[in-house]
């Protein structure tokens, strides 16, 4: 599993040191810094959403969510002058409560993830106008919730808040995926549901618990999003955003098929999609390209991984020939004494052959 | 002797370890029915995918026509005029009548365009439908037809082609008794206008009612053929069986203990309108026998938890258990070892370890955190007495063999405390030492006081193995055995649906 984490961790060594050959203010401490803050910002959905993407699922709903809980969250704090902690609380249930009805309708009445998420998508935009016609909230003059936005937009000795909640929020989560019964089940989920449900594992439970997760981070990060940008349009607000969490999950290597992914590949995949936007603003590539290198590079990643992975199984099913016939159980030892040596590593393909 | 369509001369056809078929022959004459017959694995099927080309034998000759073919392709067969009638049919649900029966040879207009053209396939598809006396349209959707009409729907496929031969395997599996009458008629209506009809059936009365012929196959040998006026269920039965069994059999260490599992009244998704009743005893392996379809792994679906229970109960001890997921079960101490492993039994691309612990993490889990060492040492243990060959516990299941495959899902319930286990044909595919394996590690689980279900196909096997059998036909128990009363003959006749002749007369 390692394997696949590395080489996303030298690809992004290899990009940032050419970058930074290029144009050495790339690697400036300013530009390091804000490119850990929307890594920041980005990695926290990023996690929910590669959760849901282990089950086998997908969630298209983020960007609209942060919108409409967005939009709540302000008129809670300004409007309605709710002491923040309130305001807090309420969306993170907000959050939680919105993956819960997706997570629902997903297992209990069996409705493919991809539609389900489409209409909230749709939904949740379509009520965030509607809420304010349209129109932008931000904060007024006065300091609503300054403490929280301190917190929310603040540092500790220069590294921004964000980025630090993302490290601890990865660390709980690597827990719970890689460490904790929900994670093993997870994955058992993700790639064998049947097998799971005669395991007695209560997969549609597990399966919506991933949707309430997603939804609960979404929560947090409409948070961040919003002092971060200190207002909300409705219209615009988090558009998109939930392509870069599946983009950022993809390439930290997910799969859309379920039952593979790790949470620091994630928070690479997240980092890596970052430092692509910034280079083509510090090598002065037209702007307008910035989609189109992001997308290229997710092609590449995700076809090289593909590509070696299949060898790997070919090499697993030549071993399990090697098994049948007794002579060549030389063969068999070697092949299986590093199970996943042949695994996704671009620097060792070349030797394996 | 009418006109020989097709001779099939010495076929054989090996795979790794396992003769399929050994030098069988078979004629089929113009316009007669030829009954197939045989035992659950005895080859029918295998022969009739090398007659369609599906699969190439190792050796023998199949003549057609006057031509020797060493092996045909399947469109060989299609232009030879041999249609198959599949038992799963294979049919596009989405797609209308029509555009099934002429799929990959659609009718094309529109010149370069290449569009379809529906209304030349449904006039073309209509008279064939009316001679079936089918009383659906060429534009009904398959997925709003029943199983018998869709049936219609490749025979008029087969005609299409102007088949000469139709083969048609476990036709009336699904059928209601109206329904296969009406089937019959139809084959009657073939053979009248000089189709060839190779029916293969278990229900031997259908045999009986439409065939002019019947071919045995045993073992993959044609062991007997009969002539209409030869015809009777015992000399079918009595053709079909008659392996050499070896003996299996290992007693039980202690006499079966009161206790166990109670099945009353069950009625199961697959079969709404019948009961099963059956016990099983603590320390007892009862085989649960019949042929393909008869209702056993959809009982122990019910039992387990993984389709809903119409009706009746389960008692375990006399108790009523409540099962209504694989975890009520699973909880109750009933397990299943799922007929097909891969799909059901296991994570293949998990680790054995993993595949091990899957059903009982949460006892070797702190706090919902997976305790690591206490997951390897079970894992271990269950590698090293079920004898796991693998070089280590962290390889991923999908690299073992079948055998070793097989023993980590048992390597999973053993780690737990069953009471009830169900094994759904827990030996296929599996080699022969791993198999023998695996009956010592059933009879040991009995003697520990575990109630043993074993689902089987292989006759062997469930008079080699079992304290008792039960046979189920058609969706209920029609009989069980002790052991005194263990012979293919009497598994078979239950299996058949026939009620058991008295002992004296029942042993060959």
């Amino acid at each position: 599993m390692m394997k696949k984490e590395l080489g996303l961790f030298l690809l992004l060594a290899v990009i940032s040191a050419i970058t930074g050959a290029i144009n050495p203010a790339f690697l400036s401490f300013v530009n390091l810094l804000n490119m850990a803050n929307l890594i920041g910002l980005f990695g926290v959905f990023a996690l929910g959403e590669g959760l849901v993407i282990i089950t086998g699922g997908i969630d298209l709903s983020l960007g609209s969510m942060f919108a409409l809980l967005g939009v709540v969250f302000i008129d809670l704090l300004t409007t309605y002058q709710v002491p923040w902690p309130f305001a807090l609380v309420l969306v993170l249930l907000g959050g939680l409560a919105l993956g819960g009805i997706q997570g629902f309708l997903i297992t209990r009445l069996k409705m493919q993830p991809f539609i389900v998420t489409l209409c909230g998508l749709l939904i949740y935009r379509g009520a965030a106008r509607y809420y304010t016609s349209d129109s932008t909230r931000g904060f007024g003059y006065g300091d609503e919730a300054s403490t929280l936005s301190n917190i929310a937009s603040g540092n500790v000795a220069g590294i921004p808040n964000t980025f630090i909640f993302l490290i601890i929020l990865a660390v709980i989560l690597g827990v719970l995926l890689h460490r904790s019964v929900y994670g093993r089940w997870l994955y058992a989920v993700g790639k064998n549901e049947e097998a799971a449900r005669y395991s007695g594992i209560r997969t549609n439970l597990v399966i919506a618990t991933a949707y309430v997760i997603s939804g609960g981070l979404a929560g947090v990060s409409t948070v961040m999003f919003v002092f971060y940008t200190n207002s909300v349009s409705p219209s615009s607000f988090g558009n998109f955003y939930e392509l870069y969490a599946i983009a950022a999950a993809v390439l930290g290597g997910c799969s859309l098929r379920g039952g593979e992914g790790s949470i620091l590949g994630i928070v690479l995949g997240t980092a890596l999609l970052q430092v692509l936007q910034n280079l083509v603003n510090i090598l002065g590539i037209p702007n307008s390209l910035n989609f189109a290198v992001m997308g290229t590079v997710i092609l590449i990643g995700v076809l090289a991984d593909q590509q070696l992975q299949a060898r790997r199984r070919r090499k697993a099913a030549l071993a399990g020939l090697a098994r049948t016939a007794p002579r060549s159980k030389e063969t068999t030892m070697l092949q299986s004494a590093s199970p996943r040596g042949a695994a996704a590593l671009p620097t060792s393909a070349g030797d394996q052959a | 002797m009418a006109e020989t369509l097709l001779e099939l001369s010495g076929i054989s056809k090996t795979y790794p370890g396992v003769r399929a078929l050994d030098d069988v022959n078979l004629r089929v004459c113009r316009g007669e029915v030829l009954g197939l017959i045989g035992e659950n694995g005895a080859g029918k099927s295998t022969l009739m995918r090398v007659l369609a080309g599906v699969i190439a034998p190792s050796a023998g000759v199949i003549r057609i026509g006057g031509n020797d073919h060493a092996r045909m392709t399947v469109n060989e067969a299609t232009l030879a005029g041999i249609a198959f009638v599949h038992q799963e049919l294979n049919l596009f649900e989405n797609l209308d009548v029509a555009a099934n029966v002429f799929i990959g040879r659609e009718k094309l207009a529109g010149g370069p365009l290449k569009l379809v053209d529906n209304a030349q396939m449904h006039a073309r598809v209509t008279p064939l439908l009316e001679r079936l006396g089918a009383d659906f349209a060429p534009n009904t959707l398959v997925d709003n037809l029943s199983i018998a009409e869709r049936q219609m729907v490749e025979i008029a496929k087969a005609l299409s082609i102007d088949a000469r031969v139709i083969i048609m395997d476990e036709p009336t599996s699904s059928l209601t008794i109206s329904e296969t009458e009406r089937l019959l008629e139809v084959i009657a209506d073939l053979k009248a206008h000089g189709i060839s009809v190779i029916y293969i059936s278990h229900r031997l009365g259908e045999i009986m009612s439409c065939a002019d012929r019947v071919v045995v196959l045993r073992d993959g040998r044609t062991v007997g053929e009969l002539a209409r006026n030869e015809l009777s269920h015992a000399a079918m039965i009595r053709l079909m069986i008659g392996r050499d069994l070896k003996a299996l059999y290992t007693p039980p260490a202690r006499s079966p203990e009161p206790g166990g599992c109670d099945i009353a009244g069950v009625v199961t998704t697959a079969f709404p309108d019948r009961q099963i009743d059956l016990s099983v005893r603590r320390g007892e392996i009862l085989g649960l026998a019949g042929l393909v379809g008869a209702g056993r792994t959809s009982l122990a679906r019910a039992v387990f938890g993984v389709d809903p229970l119409l009706g009746g109960e389960i008692r375990i001890d006399n108790t009523p258990v409540g099962v209504a997921s694989p975890r009520d079960a699973i909880r109750q101490g009933i397990y299943l070892v799922p007929e097909d492993r891969k799909k059901s039994g296991l994570v293949l691309e998990l680790p054995i370890r993993e595949n091990v612990t899957l059903a009982s993490l949460l006892d070797h889990a702190r706090m919902w955190l997976v305790n690591g060492g206490s997951e390897r040492k079970i894992a271990k243990e269950q590698a090293r007495r079920l004898s796991i060959k693998a070089p280590s516990i962290d390889i991923e299941a999908v690299t073992l063999s079948g055998g070793n495959q097989q023993k980590v899902v048992l390597g999973k319930w053993l780690s737990m405390q069953p009471r009830v286990m169900f094994f759904d044909e827990p030996t296929r595919g599996i080699d022969v030492g791993a198999k023998s394996e695996i009956y010592a590690l059933m009879r040991s689980l009995a003697d520990q006081g575990v109630a043993i279900v074993m689902i089987s196909s292989d006759m062997e096997e469930v008079i080699g193995v079992s304290d008792r059998v039960a046979v189920m036909h058609e969706g209920s128990v029609s009989g069980v055995l002790e052991r005194d009363q263990f012979s293919e003959y009497n598994v078979l006749r239950l299996a058949v649906g026939q009620a058991l002749e008295t002992l004296e007369t029942a042993a060959p």
